[in-house]
């Protein structure tokens, strides 16, 4: 009975305060774009090339943390940005070198393998160039809060779901109006026959791999801002998988869907129905979430219908 | 090999269907086993602590984890999960049970952990792939966080904690803080001997056949007659087994007292290095990537020091990571079909040697 109780009265506490409810609702849909902007990186690279990049949360910190070390060492915050846009291309042509080129072809599993290998390696490689302690990056935007229209709203959280609108809005044009847009939309849906056509592989690898980094670094600015930019940001990769799979492993409106999904729901079960199990869900709560949503779907709600041959 | 096969015929069914048709091979494997089990005579403490349990404890947990993803093609991230139930489980077992025999109690606690893994196994029979794998996550983080959040598992101990109590096979003590490391070594040993055993005959029956069926291609698996059903979950079923086994192992032979954190996700993708590393598909390449998974770093803070170059401890320790996972992508890229592989083909080689032609 208790247990019941505690199921139900949570619905009544919404219906008694709609506006509370509300807020919390803005909270999960900002922090939800903010996973999603993370998420997003994982497409564009399973997209196009097949990887599962397990890297992508270390790159959302390595790019942080170059951010930020150059902006220490007194760079200002302009030129520093700009550089740590060249360092993020330097490693996506890096990456396609040592790592992609030399296992073409080999099997998906051996690929995410390799990536984890190389959240190692990131992991290690961006705590000896720029330490290991927490560092603040203040991108001039204060993480308090407003009232809009009552409801209150987090300046930061703003920011950062403005910059995943931009962000997802400049993807959408770049892959729908460019040349090498279309080019990797061909090389998404079949490999071969977009080498058939003459488009040169490689190139687009790198290209997707290059924007997959300038999304972490976008990913890295706004979490860095919120939660300082330190090593524990490499597992919010794992706050962003049951996002992309909700949202689907190859669909860019299905990140932000799902991410949104995800944060809303999280928000409501953890504000809400929280305290019933005694808290701290956010852990898995997600991943259930996602799962249920699998079953019903199994490619996820955006994500290419998996068609099965023998 | 140094040794000819040429000469040897199978006269028989059975000596053809033998696990090591050839006679040298039979001698090589028991001169091994021998030596494992005289290992403790010779071997320090600090050997038997430090590598050769925790590498037969993580060899079992890669043997599970390659029954279900190298046999059986299911991608799974959530060994560390299950390998918690099975120490949560053995620990409540065996403090509601002080009279059952410590191996009984891994084997029951094996089985619960079974049962668990059949319930988290249940969404692969729709999901497939990645998707799958990021699901098994879902058992990961859920079961961590039970054991986290629901004292009774840890017959609520304030610390959190669960600790190996004293206990004794055949009159000997193998667990607890009175046990040498000897006598745990050697049941870990022979739990590991005989569930290998199990696993190789397992995967060359019809049980094992089934499972590549389904991993090669599991429509047409389903049109010749094997049905998902069963299959995807009794390899759920077995793989948590063995992981389960080895999770109780890993606190009651290994650690000693563990909390949650040491099953964290971490675990789960060394267990997942491991067998890919070993090669997926191979109860061999088990043994073989515990083996260089778990020597890496050790051999990898050992050397700095051995060529006399004394690095400060956190460059050190950022090297070791940088280090660990460029060798893991130079050995995808070296063989990305495992330790197992480079065994057979350097077999393959020998046999020839000294005249490939």
């Amino acid at each position: 009975m208790d247990v019941l109780h505690g199921l139900v009265a949570p619905l009544s506490d919404i219906a008694a305060s709609p506006l509370f409810f509300v807020e919390v609702l803005v909270g999960g849909i900002a922090a939800g774009l903010l996973y999603s902007l993370v998420a997003l990186g994982f497409v564009l690279i399973f997209k196009a090339s097949g990887v599962f990049n397990f890297a992508q949360g270390v790159m959302v910190l390595f790019a942080a943390l170059t951010l930020v070390g150059l902006m220490d060492r007194g760079v200002p915050a302009p030129l520093a940005l700009l550089l740590s846009i060249a360092v993020m291309i330097a490693l996506a042509f890096a990456i396609e070198r040592v790592v992609l080129r030399p296992l073409v072809n080999q099997e998906a599993i051996i690929l995410f393998m390799a990536t984890i290998g190389l959240n190692f390696f990131l992991e290690g490689f961006g705590e000896m160039l720029w330490g290991a302690n927490v560092k603040r990056l203040d991108v001039g935007i204060p993480d308090t809060s407003f009232r809009m229209a009552g409801i209150l709203v987090n300046r930061l959280e703003m920011a950062a779901a403005l910059t995943a609108a931009v962000l997802v809005t400049i993807l959408a044009v770049f892959f729908q109006k460019t040349r090498i847009g279309r080019a990797l939309r061909a090389v998404a849906d079949d490999h071969e026959a977009a080498l058939s056509v003459g488009i040169p592989l490689k190139t687009i690898w790198v290209v997707v791999w290059s924007v997959a980094g300038l999304v972490a670094l976008a990913a890295g600015v706004m979490w860095g801002a919120k939660s300082g930019v330190q090593f524990s940001l490499s597992l919010i990769a794992l706050k962003a998988l049951p996002v992309l799979i909700l949202g689907g492993l190859t669909s860019v409106p299905g990140a932000i869907v799902g991410g949104i999904i995800i944060g809303v729901g999280e928000k409501i079960a953890e504000v809400y129905w929280g305290p019933l199990v005694g808290g701290a869900i956010e852990n898995w709560f997600a991943y259930v979430m996602a799962l249920g949503f699998l079953l019903i779907r199994p490619q996820g709600l955006f994500g290419e219908k998996i068609i099965e041959r023998v | 090999m140094i040794y000819r096969e040429a000469g040897q015929f199978k006269t028989s069914y059975a000596s053809d269907q033998a696990i090591f048709p050839i006679p040298q091979d039979r001698v090589f494997v028991g001169v091994v086993c021998v030596a494992a089990v005289l290992v403790p005579l010779f071997a320090n403490e600090y050997w038997l602590q430090a590598i050769l349990i925790p590498f037969l404890i993580y060899s079992l947990a890669a043997l599970g984890l390659n029954l279900l993803t190298g046999y059986a093609g299911q991608l799974s991230l959530g060994t560390g999960g299950f390998m918690a139930v099975g120490a949560y489980s053995a620990f409540k077992l065996t403090s509601a049970f002080p009279g059952l025999d410590i191996v009984v109690v891994f084997l029951i606690a094996g089985l619960i952990t079974a049962g668990v893994g059949v319930v988290f196994g249940l969404p692969s029979l729709r999901i497939k792939g990645f998707y799958l794998a990021v699901a098994t996550l879902a058992a990961q983080f859920f079961l961590i966080w039970l054991f986290n959040r629901v004292a009774w598992f840890v017959n609520y101990a304030p610390s959190g904690t669960i600790t190996a109590p004293p206990r004794t096979v055949l009159g000997v003590m193998v667990t607890g803080p009175q046990a040498t490391a000897g006598a745990r070594y050697l049941t870990a040993l022979a739990l590991v001997a005989v569930f290998a055993l199990l696993a190789k005959n397992l995967v060359r029956g019809r049980v094992g056949r089934a499972w590549m069926a389904i991993r090669d291609r599991d429509i047409a698996a389903e049109i010749i007659g094997i049905r998902p059903l069963r299959t995807k979950l009794l390899a759920f079923a077995v793989s948590s087994f063995y992981c389960g086994v080895a999770g109780a192992e890993f606190v009651f032979l290994y650690l000693g007292s563990a909390e949650t954190l040491a099953f964290d996700i971490a675990l789960s993708f060394l267990v997942l290095f491991m067998v890919i590393i070993g090669g997926l598909g191979s109860i061999l390449g088990s043994f073989l990537g515990a083996g260089f998974i778990l020597l890496v770093p050790v051999f990898l803070t050992n050397a700095p020091r051995a060529v006399g170059i004394d690095l400060p401890v956190a460059l050190a320790k950022q090297l070791e990571v940088m280090v660990f996972g460029a060798l893991i992508i130079f050995f995808l890229i070296a063989e990305p079909s495992g330790l197992a592989r480079l065994w057979q083909i350097a077999k393959e080689k020998l046999r020839l040697w000294p005249f490939p032609h």
